[in-house]
């Protein structure tokens, strides 16, 4: 459902490191998506000061009350108030999408170093194995271990995250075996360095800036899977607030509350895009081979 | 070529057989015993350890693979236990929807996305190139199920020009098998759209760059002719890989479409499974996406060597 490959290329200069953040900061896509995951970062943390009411407190006198001045967004179905909602959310969204990534880098890139610098048999059982996840489409993946796993939020990120980690060991990979090659890490060996210290202090740092990229466009694809599972009733259990749930919720209601349906998607709509435009600008910034003209 | 067919297949089995191995297992992820479970309401030790037998659940876990892998080699998905249908059955019945639909919203993503592609890298770095990606990226970030809602909001609910949901077969009636699939292939295609859209742009940005169409370009061929002949043939070839590869992805797009527009497809199928707990469908419908992406990438292959020509001998 969602472009999920960079282009990889390796990252030759390592001296030009200092200017790596005026290098994003250069990019108007990466400022402005930055900008946008920036709000939505602060919107999570300070939803308690932010939000003008309690996201779960029912009010029966208002319910499914257009936008208004004292709702701004409406209230839903419970009469609950849709702003409060909103800014609880994007706590589930932000939190399904850190957490699934995480996941996906720590599993991913490990067993791609690996696979990438042994090679061999190990690298053989690795590699089938990513193909062999790769082929299972992304969300039908992560459904059906949401749905072995049980319905909850931790569940939903877990078959999220696994879902993603062969992404990250075919990345790696790919940049293991073009720095593999490099004279520097044959030098490395002629003099006895171990493979552990040569993966660690030699070929890691090549592969750091892919996975940044990697990781901030699978940020953008975890909180989309994560609104799909929750609108599928396989994510964050209600009454907590999840973008994705509210829209479950609002489907039903399409004709009498149309705003209880259009919010929620503005929210999710923008946290992706930013996510998207921040992995866009980070791709044109960190890639040494991009063309300048 | 038929040797390279070949080889390409031979090298997608052990992919299919590791896939086989995941399914199987993620079955044994759930907890609690498999023979309890089909024994429902029953709790005679005696007819529980006869189920035991019966679906060989006492066997050591290589066998009970072997003997599942078989069943499914010969299309024994097993029964689902919702509507007792043998599950081979309903796949059958229930995949020519999405492929329908996958297949119009892939017309739909090419129409739009190739178009819009080729415009932004021959205006690249001017405002409708910012534009056209902007739309692109916009595609990427959208929800294909809240978009479906959105849709359904403004041409079923307020103009009430198609049905909000439901299916009706092609062959029952053609006219309206298209009014119930539009919507959907359009919430569909969007984001194949905006994935041919990018694809296109890139792939079209380097063939520009290529020496001979700087030089198409300075025997004095018209603009039109360098577009046509030289600079799409080439680079639009990247593109037939992206799309079929593609449309064996649309799958997943497709489990939330159905849900959202009601259509009984494959999609649904997986969704429907998960909530009756019809275990044995989730997995049916897991491998049955793992061959098609595989078939769909083999058939991507194919085309890319029957396409470029430096490949072809």
């Amino acid at each position: 459902m969602t472009d999920l490959s960079i282009q990889a290329e390796p990252a030759v200069d390592g001296g030009h490191r200092k200017s790596a953040l005026r290098q994003i900061l250069s990019q108007p896509s990466a400022v402005i998506g930055g900008s946008i995951v920036i709000f939505f970062v602060l919107m999570a943390i300070f939803a308690p000061l932010l939000a003008p009411f309690d996201p779960n407190a029912s009010d029966w006198l208002a319910v499914r009350q257009a936008p208004g001045a004292l709702h701004w967004f409406g209230t839903d179905d419970l009469g609950r108030d849709i702003l409060s909602r909103i800014l609880f959310g994007a706590r589930a969204s932000l939190l399904a999408g850190v957490i699934a990534v995480a996941i996906a880098i720590a599993v991913g890139v490990p067993l791609g170093l690996i696979a990438g610098y042994f090679g061999g048999l190990l690298d053989a059982v690795i590699s089938r194995c990513t193909d062999a996840l790769l082929a299972v489409p992304f969300l039908v993946l992560a459904i059906a271990l949401a749905a072995f796993l049980g319905a909850s939020l931790q569940n939903a990120m877990i078959a999220i995250g696994v879902s993603a980690v062969p992404i990250f060991i075919r990345l790696t990979r790919g940049q293991v075996l073009v720095v593999k090659g490099e004279d520097y890490i044959t030098a490395a060996r002629a003099v006895g360095v171990r493979d552990r210290t040569i993966i660690v202090s030699h070929v890691f740092p090549n592969v750091l800036a892919p996975v940044v990229v990697q990781g901030t466009i699978t940020m953008a694809v975890a909180i989309l899977a994560e609104a799909s599972l929750a609108f599928l009733g396989l994510g964050q259990r209600p009454p907590a607030p999840s973008w994705g749930s509210m829209l479950d919720v609002a489907r039903q209601f399409l004709t009498e509350a149309p705003w209880m349906a259009v919010w929620p998607g503005l929210a999710i709509v923008a946290i992706v895009l930013g996510f998207n435009l921040l992995g866009d600008g980070l791709n044109d910034a960190l890639s040494p081979h991009r063309d300048h003209d | 070529m038929l040797n390279f067919v070949f080889r390409r297949l031979l090298v997608a089995i052990p992919t299919l057989l590791i896939v086989s191995v995941f399914v199987f297992l993620l079955l044994k992820l759930l907890p609690g015993d498999p023979a309890l479970a089909l024994a429902g309401e029953e709790r005679d030790p005696q007819v529980i350890e006869t189920i035991r037998v019966k679906y060989g659940l006492d066997q050591p876990l290589p066998v009970q693979y072997v003997r599942w892998l078989g069943g499914v080699l010969q299309g024994d998905f097993g029964v689902s236990i919702r509507t007792r249908l043998p599950i081979g059955e309903m796949i059958v019945e229930k995949l020519p929807v999405t492929l329908q639909l996958s297949l119009q919203a892939m017309i739909i993503a090419l129409l739009i996305g190739i178009p819009a592609g080729v415009l932004a890298a021959f205006k690249r770095g001017t405002p409708t190139d910012y534009i056209v990606s902007m739309l692109g990226l916009g595609g990427l970030s959208i929800p294909s199920f809240w978009l479906g809602i959105m849709l359904i909001l403004l041409f079923a609910v307020s103009l009430g020009w198609l049905p909000s949901g439901g299916y009706v077969g092609f062959f029952e009636s053609p006219l309206a098998n298209f009014r119930y699939t539009l919507l959907p292939s359009l919430v569909l295609g969007t984001s194949a759209a905006a994935i041919v859209m990018r694809h296109t742009r890139s792939s079209m940005i380097a063939t520009l760059q290529q020496d001979y169409i700087r030089t198409a370009r300075a025997k004095g061929l018209r603009e039109y002719v360098v577009v046509t002949r030289h600079a799409l043939r080439n680079g639009l070839i990247p593109v037939v890989t992206t799309a079929t590869l593609h449309l064996g992805e649309l799958l997943s797009g497709a489990v939330l479409t159905e849900q959202v527009f009601g259509i009984p497809g494959f999609g649904k199928m997986i969704v429907d499974g998960v909530f009756s707990r019809d275990y044995a469908v989730v997995q049916a419908v897991v491998l049955c996406a793992a061959v098609m992406f595989l078939l769909m990438s083999l058939i991507a292959d194919i085309a890319y060597v029957i396409l470029s020509p430096r490949l072809r001998s």
